[in-house]
């Protein structure tokens, strides 16, 4: 099977100083990446790189083609972008900014034409926002708002769908939201690769985990193999117990035992 | 879900039709010589339109119906359309609220070109393609040129920021050599602070005419440029990565807007605040996406500045104050008005 994306010796260096060392990865169509790793791993790098976002050395081809040959409104109707922390515009209602993601389906002179707007209308349904179309964007909740986000990345029918730490800014119960919609959309096919913040939300969600350190790819599989005790510790210099129940990974912070307070009497 | 994307609704731009035709109309109207109400709007239809109506007015009533108040009233329309349209689209391709289109030093090109010809006699202002409009039009764009070169090639990431900042420094350095000028000829300064403060004294339809051309293709094209606008609100890094050529388009816009604002400055000198607050304004009426502050700021510009000239030439008359000074004496306070009663949206 032909990878959805594949890199081949993909590197960023700025200033001399290296952001990524030569990677290689290759992701397969309808499954679900997660890129994990302590901060300054090079986790956003890798995906700013994938998506051309990086100016980057090494090759990335999507669905078997090379991405420096394919014009700029191919790749954006093949890969989807969600910022960690998007530019919304000032006084941007919710169907305008989610008709933004239209942009390469149509001149940019042109005036959109009916099946933009149905693509537009179908995602806001199905990301539970038609009763928000005409709010501002600004107006919305942290978790309303990253749904209008992902919304606007749906619009563009990108088969692969990229997002920089879609859950960091968000309460539990919105972090659910936001992964619970991914995992729907992975089983309708649409190939994602993230970066996140929580280990056990990662494990549980992704197929696959990708653990970078300074740079480079030190552990790759299912959460199983990635997320041990030893990993944490090297790699996070974190002191953790790692469970499994059912499939499940759970990492928790191993705490010291609260000293018991003494009696004052 | 029954909400549909902004866009200039054929009610809005109604609006936009009817305050241009009632602020030219009154314009019309108003001068120091009395001219019945009923021939001056028959005689300016006789001569727009196809129709042949008798006006009845006298042969100097007509001419001065023709010849001096509709050239002026016109002008002002062009001008005022012009210079809000490239505030629009400046404020757009920078993100930033204090764009005007004299940021990149179109002012301070003009001025230096308009002043370089008043000291060498090169003419006067007026007429078709005069000296001064010449140089202050050539002026205008050497400083936009020389601010994108230093400012694009000096700037690895091709940030706007850069381009602004040295946008500036331009005016700065030109403006010193245009105050420079001034000082040492003082038997021109009187002419020369005229045309700063703008103006839109017309000898016939030479200046209309020269503009005309300019204007309509120029507002035209920014007129659909929009959706490009508001692809543009998100970033550089996003637009990009929605599939917009970000560097092409951004050069593109920026050439018509500057080409337009020097071609309205000009004939018109420096008409201050226009292209500032007139698309704040729209915006705070009408929505932010530029699909509509671009279009209706056309409407809403060629309105405001023809009003604001009404009063620059009744309210001293026979004096006139420059507009420069009306535009932010009115504007200023109604714009103010706007931004407390809509709220900043």
């Amino acid at each position: 099977m032909t990878a959805a994306i594949r890199a081949e010796q993909l590197a960023v260096t700025i200033d001399k100083a290296t952001l990524l060392h030569p990677t290689d990865l290759s992701v397969e169509p309808g499954s679900w990446l997660s890129i994990i790793g302590p901060n300054g791993a090079g986790k956003s790098t890798l995906l700013r790189a994938l998506v051309g976002a990086a100016r980057s050395k090494g090759t990335v081809t999507v669905n078997g083609v090379d991405m420096a040959s394919m014009k700029r409104t191919e790749r954006a109707r093949t890969l989807a972008w969600v910022p960690q922390v998007p530019i919304i515009p000032t006084g941007f209602r919710v169907i305008d900014y989610v008709l933004l993601g239209r942009t390469p389906h149509r001149h940019p002179l042109a005036a959109e034409r009916p099946e933009d707007l149905a693509v537009v209308q179908d995602v806001l349904i199905d990301l539970d926002l038609g009763d928000f179309a005409d709010r501002e964007v600004a107006s919305l909740s942290g978790g309303e708002r990253q749904r209008v986000i992902i919304a606007r990345a749906l619009a563009q029918q990108a088969p692969i769908l990229l997002l920089d730490e879609p859950t960091t800014a968000l309460d539990l119960g919105h972090q659910q939201e936001v992964l619970l919609l991914l995992d729907r959309l992975r089983n309708h096919g649409q190939t994602i690769i993230s970066t996140m913040h929580d280990l056990s939300l990662a494990g549980h969600f992704a197929d696959r985990l990708v653990l970078l350190a300074a740079g480079r790819v030190v552990a790759d599989g299912s959460a199983a193999d990635v997320l041990t005790e030893q990993n944490m510790a090297e790699y996070y210099n974190a002191d953790v117990t790692v469970t499994h129940n059912n499939g499940t990974v759970t990492v928790m912070p191993r705490i010291a035992p609260r000293i018991p307070r003494t009696n004052p009497s | 879900m029954n909400a549909t994307p902004t866009t200039a609704r054929p009610l809005w731009l109604a609006a936009g039709v009817a305050f241009v035709i009632g602020a030219a109309s009154l314009a019309l109207l108003v001068g120091p010589t009395s001219i019945p109400v009923g021939g001056t709007l028959l005689e300016t239809l006789d001569r727009l339109t196809p129709f042949t109506i008798d006006s009845g007015l006298s042969e100097t009533q007509q001419a001065i119906v023709w010849n001096l108040r509709l050239p002026r009233v016109v002008l002002g329309l062009l001008v005022g359309a012009s210079l809000a349209t490239a505030g629009g689209t400046y404020q757009g391709v920078f993100r930033n609220p204090l764009a005007d289109p004299y940021l990149l030093g179109i002012a301070a090109g003009g001025g230096l070109g308009a002043t370089l010809a008043f000291v060498n006699d090169f003419g006067d202002g007026n007429g078709a393609f005069d000296g001064v409009q010449i140089a202050a039009f050539i002026g205008a764009l050497s400083a936009v040129a020389l601010t994108w070169l230093v400012g694009v090639a000096g700037d690895r990431t091709h940030g706007t920021t850069t381009l602004i900042l040295t946008g500036v420094a331009v005016a700065s350095f030109f403006t010193a050599l245009q105050t420079y000028l001034q000082q040492r000829n003082t038997e021109n300064i009187r002419e020369i602070y005229t045309w700063l403060l703008g103006g839109l004294t017309t000898s016939g339809w030479s200046e209309v005419m020269q503009l005309l051309p300019v204007a309509v293709v120029l507002l035209a094209v920014l007129a659909m440029s929009g959706r490009t606008l508001d692809i543009m609100a998100v970033g550089d890094e996003e637009a990009k990565l929605l599939g917009l050529a970000v560097p092409q388009v951004r050069v593109g816009l920026l050439v018509a807007a500057s080409l337009l604002t020097a071609a309205a400055v000009a004939v018109s000198g420096l008409i201050a605040f226009v292209g500032l607050i007139v698309p704040h304004a729209v915006r705070l009426m009408f929505g932010a996406s530029f699909r509509v502050i671009v279009p209706l700021s056309i409407f809403a510009g060629a309105g405001f500045l023809v009003l604001c000239d009404l009063a620059a030439r009744t309210i001293l008359s026979p004096a006139e104050i420059p507009i420069g000074v009306v535009t932010a004496f009115f504007g200023a306070p109604f714009f103010v008005f706007i931004l407390r009663s809509v709220g900043s949206r």
